[in-house]
């Protein structure tokens, strides 16, 4: 990193750690819930900006992680041997198998990374091995949302349907829901997007993600080179499912609620405007656009709650034809838009090694 | 009813389904066809489709009420259309992905001002009397059961569709062109055809077929402003599952998409079998990852 950059990012870091000597509660904790959502858009911009994939589908991940933490601190807030109240409407007598083990909280915090990443694989390798991509990808991420979020509507008994999953017990004997509980959860937060970051970033500059760059660009140029590009696809698209369960697990920690309209086909399309906005490339495009179109949305829904879609829909047809590098472009000296035929400068790259 | 009344009457649904999946999914294989766009707007075009009708069929004229609703609703979207590839959907060509997003944005606007137009509740076309009841299969031996004028009058209108859309590609001069620009956008275009002007007035037939399926819609279910998005998804697994080569891919994936759907609902609630029906899309495209109908192409790079 260049001199200028690391003081940005310093200067930056130092502030998040201050933010709760000088916010508000309540700006802190709306703060707190977005950090955790930048960790969800450091995926996208991991799986999209640099592997080309655009996942429709982010939102099925963020949900698993979610819900993995939220049956855990569910059970937490019952007696030993209750079930939580919706299976009781639906006349269960024991706790699902399934359920039973999110009683620990290790293995639910586990599985919060865990199961997404293992059903992103499986999708994954089902998809790519195939050699099946760009539209079609997208497409089939997109039905896989859809098919996620009926699924968790109409296994009431075992979701808690429509309304999801909410009241909840503590986590570690800390109360989630006090002021104490919201502003450890702020640092966890903030130490685990660092740690994303950090680890982002010597991705980005590692072996592999150049490679997921060249397959981008000319993934037939890769394969010629004697890559199988599936495995780095696959590899690429888990990561990011590891990370946006992460951040759905510290989302569902400070908000105290999941429910099935958060992880469906429009909140998966609008991650992406976070990250659009951000510039798809930048990884600290990928926190700051999260940060702004989520501060955005929270300050236009509170003036005028019916503006909000046409805001976001104006955000995405004026960023993908206007802006097409997000809000660095707008500072940055303007750079020559790149013509198809001249892309691939990491597969050359990688030929020349 | 008996069992066979039963299996009948599945069938039926399944094909009714699938003619509303084919004439949704038209205009999306025709443009992501021919000019690799991805108009997440689709379902909105069908939506409005489904207004336009709704307000067309207030004028007081008598008998002549359908046909000017339709009429109106093919002709306004189909304005529409023209004019969002005008505006944006020209600036993006050749990022797929892009006009995927973009497009969603317009969805998004559009969504909105219906709300904002005519209120979150949806409203209905009440069709005429004799469109409104059902021919009974009582003479042929299956009490019980009955076919609605309604789903017949949708499947002749999928069916006219598809018969003039096929004989326009295939007989008129602008299919002569499309077919050229398909087949090879530069060669087409060094021989003078202005590949520009094609990929308008595919785009604006697309978005027409979109508004003729709203009207028809509009017919057997209310049109509220989210109503394109319950269709959009099943007509991507229509595009996906039929492939790029040509109508016929579309017609059976449509069909076999309603009849999958509708099978699969005998026996499992109608969300399970959204999961089972992309478990068994998944496991299509294992085996014909391009779809059912594939062009021959040497070419290695394909969208």
């Amino acid at each position: 990193m260049r001199r200028a950059e690391l003081t940005a990012h310093a200067i930056a870091l130092g502030l998040l750690v201050l933010a709760p000597w000088w916010l508000s509660p309540y700006d802190l904790s709306l703060l707190g819930r977005f950090l955790a959502m930048s960790i969800l858009a450091l995926g996208l911009t991991i799986v999209w900006g640099w592997s080309g994939l655009l996942s429709l589908g982010q939102g099925v991940f963020f949900g698993l992680g979610a819900y993995a933490l939220a049956m855990n601190l569910k059970l937490a807030a019952l007696a030993p041997g209750d079930l939580p109240d919706f299976m009781v409407w639906s006349g269960f007598s024991r706790l699902p198998w399934w359920w039973a083990p999110f009683r620990h909280p290790l293995v639910a915090l586990a599985a919060v990374v865990l199961v997404p990443a293992a059903v992103a694989a499986a999708f994954g390798w089902l998809v790519f091995h195939r050699r099946v991509r760009g539209v079609y990808f997208a497409l089939l991420t997109q039905a896989l949302a859809l098919a996620f979020s009926t699924f968790l509507v109409s296994q009431q008994a075992y979701t808690g349907g429509f309304s999801g999953l909410t009241n909840f017990g503590p986590l570690f004997g800390v109360q989630l829901a006090d002021q104490k509980g919201q502003t450890a959860l702020y640092g966890v937060t903030l130490v685990l997007l660092t740690a994303s970051y950090a680890l982002a970033t010597w991705l980005s500059k590692s072996h592999f993600g150049r490679l997921l760059v060249a397959i981008r660009d000319g993934e037939n140029r890769v394969r010629f080179l004697g890559y199988n590009a599936a495995p780095y696809k696959v590899a690429a698209f888990t990561l990011a499912a590891a990370f946006a369960g992460l951040a759905g697990a510290l989302y569902v920690a400070q908000v105290g609620v999941i429910s099935p309209d958060m992880v469906g086909v429009v909140p998966s399309i609008e991650m992406l405007i976070w990250v659009a906005v951000g510039g798809r490339e930048s990884l600290a495009g990928a926190v700051l656009g999260c940060l702004l179109v989520n501060f955005g949305k929270d300050w236009v829904s509170s003036a005028m709650p019916s503006l909000w879609l046409f805001v976001m829909g104006g955000l995405f047809v004026l960023v993908v034809t206007v802006l097409p590098r997000g809000i660095g472009q707008l500072v940055s000296v303007r750079v020559p838009r790149r013509r198809p035929a001249e892309v691939a400068p990491a597969a050359q790259e990688l030929a020349g090694q | 009813m008996t069992e066979l009344g039963l299996l009948v009457t599945q069938l039926f649904n399944g094909i009714s389904l699938g003619s509303i999946l084919l004439l949704a999914a038209l205009g999306l294989a025709l443009s992501f066809g021919l000019m690799n766009v991805i108009n997440m707007a689709h379902g909105e075009l069908l939506m409005m489709g489904g207004y336009v009708a709704y307000l067309a069929y207030r004028l007081p004229i008598g008998p002549w009420r359908l046909p000017a609703a339709m009429l109106a609703a093919t002709a306004g979207t189909a304005a529409f259309g023209a004019l969002l590839e005008m505006t944006i959907i020209r600036r993006l060509y050749g990022r797929p992905l892009d006009t995927l997003l973009a497009t969603w944005g317009v969805s998004l606007v559009l969504q909105q001002g219906a709300r904002s137009l005519f209120g979150p509740v949806g409203v209905g076309v009440t069709a005429p009397a004799w469109l409104d009841r059902s021919i009974p299969l009582r003479g042929i031996g299956l009490p019980g059961v009955g076919l609605p004028v309604v789903r017949l009058l949708i499947i002749g209108l999928a069916a006219a569709v598809l018969a003039a859309l096929a004989l326009l590609l295939a007989r008129s001069r602008w299919g002569r062109l499309l077919r050229a620009v398909q087949d090879d956008r530069d060669m087409a275009e060094a021989l003078g055809v202005n590949s520009r002007r094609v990929d308008l007035v595919i785009f604006t037939i697309g978005t027409a077929v979109a508004g003729l399926a709203g009207a028809a819609l509009a017919l057997i279910a209310p049109v509220t402003p989210t109503v394109g998005q319950s269709y959009i998804v099943y007509a991507f697994l229509v595009v996906i599952v039929g492939g790029l080569g040509s109508l016929t891919g579309t017609v059976l994936a449509a069909l076999a998409v309603g009849l999958l759907s509708a099978s699969l609902q005998l026996f499992a609630t109608v969300s399970t079998a959204d999961v089972l029906l992309l478990l068994v899309v998944m496991a299509f495209i294992q085996v014909r990852p391009r779809g059912l109908i594939t062009r021959l192409s040497r070419a290695l790079e394909e969208a």
